[in-house]
């Protein structure tokens, strides 16, 4: 590899700006600049050197903080564009079919489109998640490939540095001290430690120099992204992260999907309602109540050791909670939440089994639909046999009955009645408000009685192994950002020069304003000559040319 | 007096209190040479300590209708929308009291007051809690991202104020241009106060059903005059304004209708202002502006994106995150509002890497910081009033 020699003797890497020694401009470029360009100390950044392999290549691509930002760009982009329409999650249809379909129907032309390229479902998608991990590769290389160098050109800096260096900073001065020749240094040294400077001295130079470690907070915080990116990724190793649902009847006992040995039991849903009169924004929306608690009280059970599997025997209780949104049951790393509901789910009908002119019962049958029987004998021998149950009855398809769902919304039953009248068995169709004899006239009902209910849960189950590694990625970010926003570091060159003419330049990566106070304290207790703020300068130039061409 | 008259009167008194600093630290101006170094004349202090009043009797407003409502008011549009505006009056402090320069407050006061007007457009009254918000992390979640999304608006106000200084507005260029419709886009919030007020004074109401999306028969109250109507709508009130224009089910012709009049409004005052002061308003606010510091205004921007950064950071993203896993067990779903603050943290995050690799400093930088405060005025309005979701809440 080539060097780059400087004035001063020091060899440079390829790719050097500043000289790492005396700080002299070495690039055309960089000679050709009124004010030094301080980023990365004008130290080699590998990007910059090699260029030939095709691991360089890739390298050079993805250091490129140029690629960064473009990255960074195009992932919010195609992240507002997943906001236009409502993601599919958040649909409530299970199919595709249905999907497709929903997009069209609601949003048209512009759904359907939308749909066929998959934007319905775009965060998910393969080439999102390549955009949010080529990024991830991106933060991983630019740090290296700049924060290598810099933290090398940091440790090694000297303290007295060339004129070429010290005049093309931003702030500069330069002049006879104003008082007292002789102690001008050490007043500065004493004014530089009195301001919490770490102060370095050699012959006549001083460097003061304040919270370095600033410069790295934006590698730490690169570093706790990478983290979390990585728990993020985990997810989708198995075992890391359950995420499972089910819905749970008030009564009912069911093994915990995705949390092996463990059941659940619903003990009560409690709904509860602010009884506020409702008022302004409430009725023009037309809600008459506002929920105030969705609850689900629940017991944890745990099965023994050496039980079937999935059999609810051999129960232990392990808790009791009542599970409301925003206070998750947990245990053991796992969660339930609340997230669903469904009211007054009818749980048994119970039926008379009715003679039509006589009006007289001869007994009742109370059908469990969870469980029903296929044959209910009544205590006088009539016996009445369920021939079919249809849970949320649809209509007919062909003369049969047929059921949309499994859930009993609109349940419908055929029954054969057998009775000492009519041992053959009289056949009849009953749903709600509904009753179909398809042999003819029958003698015999089942006459609708009562019917009980009772409410439905649906929890969520959720175990993420991976939490740890996001807590830790994001406290790693917060400390990075925080150093990097809240400290700045600054530093000050100071150089008295044979005749007693003192020479000053001062740098801070951000944070003029404090920098200059700094300097204004130091000034004054050294009695040191004014400094200048050359950019101040240049633009004020800048905008007074600017003015003069356009009035001119 | 009940606590929420109490709330309500304290809020007006905070509003004046904005108004008026506004132009005492307009006449703190006129009088001072204004640099980094000078100290704020008489002036300046008065002005400051008007705003530090209206300031103390905004948190007076929060205060009692905190008590009142036993939650944090944060809940629905009229209440963030308020404490918003309450931040950028905190944050704006804060700077003045670092950089003394009496112009931040000619263009963040007119600001907040803009946006707390905007606030009071919106239903007033105490609603209960529904469920998902009762939890300790609204307030802690809330207040921290409205905090941090203020303190993005002072790095706007300094853009504004660099934009202001350095934009030549007798020439005909884009920049000039843009920043004329910026202006022009306050005007139109004025309008949309203006419009909502005025139908509000003569009790305007008028009710349609109309057939949604899903087929469905819905009824919508429009409380001004219907241009626009709902798809396949029947009038149900008497003597109302028949609609101009009937639209399909996927638009809601009744917002459609408030941005119309809102436009129509602003237009107008626009159009009044232009005509009476012959003069650009953007023109009318260089005068103020004309002995501002540009690399201090531009320092001042840079600096507040800067300490917004990690507020924001922890209150939208990372509180946002615990509390959604508390709530829904997921950190993370994708919801509107939820890519929204990731993309309002993305774009400046581009800004910093822009700054510091790429040198952007100056003109570019202070578009940059306006367009930023743009991308969180769209998260908060049209992202909570348009686009549908979790956070929706008016």
């Amino acid at each position: 590899m080539n060097k780059l020699l400087c004035e001063c003797g020091h060899e440079n890497p390829e790719g050097t700006t500043l000289c790492q020694k005396c700080g002299s401009p070495l690039s055309a470029e960089e000679k050709s600049k009124k004010i030094a360009d301080m980023r990365y100390e004008g130290s080699a950044i590998r990007s910059k050197t090699y260029n030939k392999s095709i691991i360089d290549k890739i390298w050079n691509f993805f250091s490129s903080v140029k690629v960064g930002i473009t990255l960074i760009i195009i992932n919010l982009i195609a992240a507002s564009i997943g906001t236009i329409l409502p993601q599919e999650f958040y649909i409530s249809v299970a199919t595709d079919a249905e999907k497709e379909k929903y997009y069209s129907d609601v949003y048209g032309w512009f759904g359907e489109i939308y749909y066929a390229l998959g934007l319905s479902d775009l965060y998910s998608s393969l080439w999102f998640q390549l955009l949010v991990l080529m990024l991830g590769v991106s933060i991983i290389i630019a740090s290296i490939d700049r924060g290598i160098p810099l933290h090398k050109s940091l440790k090694n800096q000297r303290v007295k540095r060339h004129t070429n260096f010290m005049k093309r900073q931003r702030i500069i001065g330069e002049g006879k001290p104003t008082e007292t020749r002789e102690q001008t240094l050490q007043l500065v040294e004493q004014s530089l430690k009195n301001l919490k400077y770490n102060v370095r001295r050699e012959d006549s130079s001083i460097l003061a120099e304040r919270g370095r470690f600033s410069r790295y907070g934006a590698y730490i915080n690169h570093v706790g992204l990478i983290v979390f990116l990585i728990g993020v990724m985990l997810h989708l190793v198995p075992g890391m992260y359950v995420d499972e649902s089910m819905w749970l009847r008030e009564g009912e006992t069911r093994a915990v999907p995705g949390m092996d040995g463990y059941f659940l039991k619903n003990d009560k849903f409690i709904l509860e309602t602010y009884d506020n009169v409702p008022q302004g924004e409430q009725i023009k929306q037309g809600v008459n109540v506002v929920a105030k608690n969705f609850q689900t009280d629940v017991t944890l059970y745990k099965q023994k050791e050496n039980s079937v599997p999935g059999q609810a025997e051999n129960l232990e209780e392990v808790k009791q909670y009542g599970i409301q949104v925003n206070h998750p049951l947990k245990h053991e790393g796992y969660a339930f939440y609340q997230m669903d509901f469904r009211l007054n789910e009818i749980k048994t009908m119970v039926f008379d089994l009715t003679n039509k002119e006589t009006e007289q019962s001869l007994g009742q049958i109370s059908i469990d639909l969870t469980n029903p029987q296929e044959m209910y004998t009544l205590d006088n021998g009539a016996q009445v046999q369920l021939m079919g149950y249809y849970p949320d009855f649809s209509g007919f398809k062909e003369g049969v009955p047929q059921t949309a769902t499994q859930t009993p919304n609109n349940p419908a039953f055929i029954f054969k009645m057998i009775t000492p009248e009519t041992p053959e068995g009289e056949t009849s169709f009953v749903a709600i408000q509904q009753t179909l004899e398809p042999e003819g006239d029958n003698i015999y009902k089942m006459k609708f009685s009562n019917v009980e209910t009772r409410h439905m849960s649906g929890l969520t189950i959720r175990y993420d192994r991976t939490i740890p590694i996001l807590i830790v990625g994001g406290i790693i970010f917060m400390i990075g950002v925080a150093i990097g926003s809240y400290w700045n570091h600054r530093r000050i060159w100071v150089e008295q020069l044979a005749d007693g003419t003192i020479r000053l330049a001062a740098h801070t990566n951000k944070n003029w304003f404090s920098m200059k106070k700094d300097l204004d304290a130091l000034t004054k207790h050294a009695h040191l000559p004014q400094y200048v703020d050359q950019q101040e300068i240049e633009n004020n130039e800048h905008v007074e040319t600017e003015k003069d061409g356009k009035t001119l | 007096m009940s606590l929420i008259d109490l709330s309500g009167y304290l809020l007006y008194a905070a509003f004046i209190s904005y108004l008026v600093g506004t132009f005492l630290f307009a006449g703190a101006i006129k009088v001072k040479n204004d640099t980094a170094a000078a100290r704020a004349d008489k002036y300046g202090k008065i002005a400051l300590v008007v705003t530090i009043i209206g300031f103390v009797a905004q948190l007076g407003y929060f205060i009692t209708r905190w008590m009142y409502t036993g939650h944090a008011p944060v809940s629905n549009m009229f209440e963030f929308t308020t404490a918003f505006g309450m931040f950028i009056v905190l944050s704006f402090i804060v700077i003045y009291i670092t950089y003394k320069v009496a112009a931040l407050g000619v263009v963040a006061l007119p600001i907040a007051l803009l946006i707390i007007a905007y606030a009071s457009m919106f239903p007033t009254e105490v609603s209960p809690l529904v469920p998902s918000l009762q939890s300790h992390w609204l307030t802690i979640h809330v207040t921290t991202a409205a905090l941090g999304q203020s303190i993005f608006g002072i790095s706007a106000v300094a853009g504004l104020i660099y934009l202001l200084r350095n934009v030549n507005m007798n020439e005909r260029s884009k920049e000039s241009f843009w920043l004329e419709t910026v202006m022009f886009c306050c005007v139109l919030v004025v309008g949309f106060v203006v419009a909502t007020v005025t139908f509000n004074a003569m009790d305007y109401e008028a009710k349609y059903e109309y057939v949604d999306t899903l087929d469905q028969v819905s009824t919508s109250t429009y409380l001004m005059p219907a241009v626009f109507g709902m798809n396949e709508y029947v009038e149900l009130s008497e003597d109302r304004m028949t609609p101009l224009f009937e639209l399909p089910a996927l638009i809601d012709a009744r917002k459609l209708t408030t941005v119309f009049w809102s436009v129509l409004f602003g237009t107008i005052i626009y159009l009044l202002i232009r005509l009476i002061t012959r003069r650009k308003i953007a023109t009318m606010f260089q005068p103020l502006v004309k002995r501002v510091n540009s690399t201090l205004m531009d320092e001042i921007a840079y600096r507040s994106i800067l300490i917004a950064f990690p507020i924001f950071t922890l209150g939208a993203l990372i509180f946002a995150m615990i509390w959604a896993q508390e709530a829904w067990g997921r950190f993370w779903g994708w919801d509107p509002k939820e890519v929204w603050a990731l993309i309002t943290w993305l774009f400046y995050a581009a800004f910093l890497h822009l700054r510091l690799s790429k040198g952007w400093e100056g003109r570019k930088s202070a578009w940059l910081t306006v367009i930023g405060f743009l991308i969180i005025l769209f998260n908060l309005v049209v992202v909570n009033l348009v686009i549908a979701g979790l956070h929706s809440y008016a």
